[in-house]
């Protein structure tokens, strides 16, 4: 089954850390993705920006609106997202466990539905 | 129609026994329990017409299967067109291929049928009613009864707790060794929880509540029987089968309540203490030791008094000592309280329940202010100890409990 892990962490705190953790923090993510080619699950993956870079779209009463910034404001935001293949939910929670952003972050395990 | 009438208790002895295992063979494959539900439910209703007319077939459950692939087959047919409904139908018809050759031994997947139930992704709460239904085969309407939930509510978290195995993903099978412990934790939390909901009606009479501790025990047995190798499996059993050793013994001729100190081990299931001692003896021998196995030995400890006359308090301290630490059980400290008073005097008893005061979960908790009540009274608190019975009085729903917990105030004398 596919599943997407979606890493939620607070994008507010990741911009204060000093350069040497964020060093650290990439090569660890850099790690976990080899990891998962390796073993065969990795179908696509990135990081996204940070949610001040967000547009907003929604379309009223045929009228097109585009607003500035993200759909919600959480205090935790959407970071980046890791799309696998693994044969059930105990396989994807195992990686989900392992993701770098699990530790300081949550990390929204959820199945992809396959059309 | 003596053939129908056999005919009939057939379908029933093999729906009975072999329910759970015909469900998780269904479902195992395509994780679809509401459809391997439905299509059990045909083929048991093909049973009943067939079976009468034409004699019950040499392998029920074997028939049974063929029938319910058969159906299972046509529904999705119905239901889906183009590749999606043929890689299904393929699936199953593999499946109906391996039933008919290998019929004689349909394999049992109903402990990954339980690990899937107890999964972690689902609702600790559901967990139980959810192993009710598909090993056991009970309707929503029951398991709602039992757990003191509306029908429908309980219904529709079955059906959604089916739908998050199917579709979640939930995996039918024994999970990873170092997951093992934690799972296995979880199945036998609901199985016990099936236990202790029946447990709740000691005199035995509604027989929902009844039933329900022998399904625990059920269900305990055959994850003992499954998991030979697993202490804390064995553990529960032992615990399960203590406890319903003594439960004629809680009420006395007229319906009052015995409280254990007071029990009269005459009146103990002596076939079921020797089973569970046994079984404590095996789960001990696997050298690990888990909160189910201490929980019997505390039981194995108060049903020593049948042969030596005597309630071993001191040991009983120490297995609630090992259980405070492994647990943190506000439940386990109540109980280690009433031992230390029995070993070290009421005063010690008090001392270790104020230790508890502040835990807003024992505001409403009936032991913990019957416990209070009985340790105050003890050492002269009359006024104290009759504002701690009036607690528990209002917070105990058995009405046997609740006249034996007033006739204990009224012995403090007027007032309060």
């Amino acid at each position: 089954m596919k599943y997407m892990l979606l890493i939620y962490n607070n994008e507010a705190a990741m911009e204060e850390i000093s350069k040497a953790d964020e060093e650290k923090t990439i090569a660890a993510y850099g790690a976990y993705t080899e990891a998962m080619t390796k073993a065969g699950v990795l179908v696509v993956a990135n990081r996204l920006r940070p949610t001040s870079m967000a547009s907003t779209v929604r379309v009223a009463n045929g009228k097109t609106e585009v607003l500035n910034g993200p759909y919600a404001e959480t205090r935790e935001q959407l970071g980046g997202f890791y799309m696998i293949e693994v044969p059930d939910l105990d396989g994807a929670l195992a990686w989900a466990a392992r993701c770098p952003g699990a530790a300081y972050g949550t990390i929204e395990v959820r199945p992809i539905w396959a059309m | 129609m003596v053939g129908g009438d056999a005919a009939h208790a057939t379908a029933e002895a093999v729906a009975r026994r072999s329910y759970g295992k015909l469900l998780a063979f269904l479902a195992a494959r395509t994780r679809d329990v509401a459809a391997a539900e439905d299509a059990l439910a045909d083929a048991f209703a093909a049973a009943l017409a067939a079976w009468p007319a034409h004699g019950v077939p040499d392998r029920p459950e074997a028939w049974l299967i063929t029938v319910a692939r058969r159906r299972a087959i046509d529904t999705i047919r119905r239901r889906q067109s183009g590749d999606a409904a043929a890689g299904h139908v393929r699936l199953l018809a593999e499946e109906l291929a391996a039933a008919e050759e290998d019929a004689v031994s349909i394999p049992d997947h109903r402990l990954a049928l339980m690990f899937a139930c107890a999964h972690p992704g689902l609702d600790p709460a559901i967990r139980a009613p959810l192993i009710l239904q598909t090993v056991l085969g009970f309707d929503a309407a029951t398991i709602a009864s039992a757990f003191l939930v509306a029908p429908a509510a309980m219904g529709q978290r079955l059906v959604r707790a089916k739908g998050r195995i199917r579709h979640a993903g939930i995996p039918f099978g024994l999970p990873a060794r170092e997951d093992l412990p934690a799972r296995l934790d979880a199945v036998l939390a609901a199985i016990y929880a099936v236990y202790a909901e029946g447990w709740t009606d000691p005199a035995g009479t509604e027989t929902r509540r009844r039933n329900l501790a022998e399904e625990g025990i059920w269900l305990g047995r055959l994850v003992a029987a499954l998991l030979p190798e697993a202490p804390e499996a064995l553990g529960l059993l032992a615990l399960m089968l203590h406890a319903e050793a003594r439960r004629a013994a809680r009420r006395d001729a007229e319906g009052n309540y015995v409280p254990l100190a007071e029990q009269d081990p005459a009146c103990w299931d002596a076939a079921m203490i020797d089973e569970a001692e046994m079984l404590l003896r095996r789960a001990s021998a696997g050298g690990a030791i888990g909160r189910y196995q201490l929980e019997a030995a505390v039981q194995s400890a108060h049903a020593a008094r049948r042969l030596t006359g005597r309630t071993d308090w001191a040991a009983i301290a120490q297995l609630y000592d090992a259980l405070a630490a492994l647990t943190g059980s506000p439940v386990v400290a109540i109980n280690r309280a009433v031992a230390v008073a029995e070993t070290h005097g009421p005063a010690a008893g008090l001392a270790a329940l104020d230790a508890l005061e502040g835990d807003a979960r024992l505001a409403e908790y009936q032991p913990y202010w019957a416990a209070r009540a009985g340790l105050l009274a003890r050492t002269g608190g009359t006024q104290a100890a009759q504002r701690a019975y009036d607690l528990a009085i209002g917070l105990e729903p058995d009405p046997a409990v609740r006249r034996f917990l007033q006739r204990r105030r009224a012995e403090l004398g007027p007032g309060g």
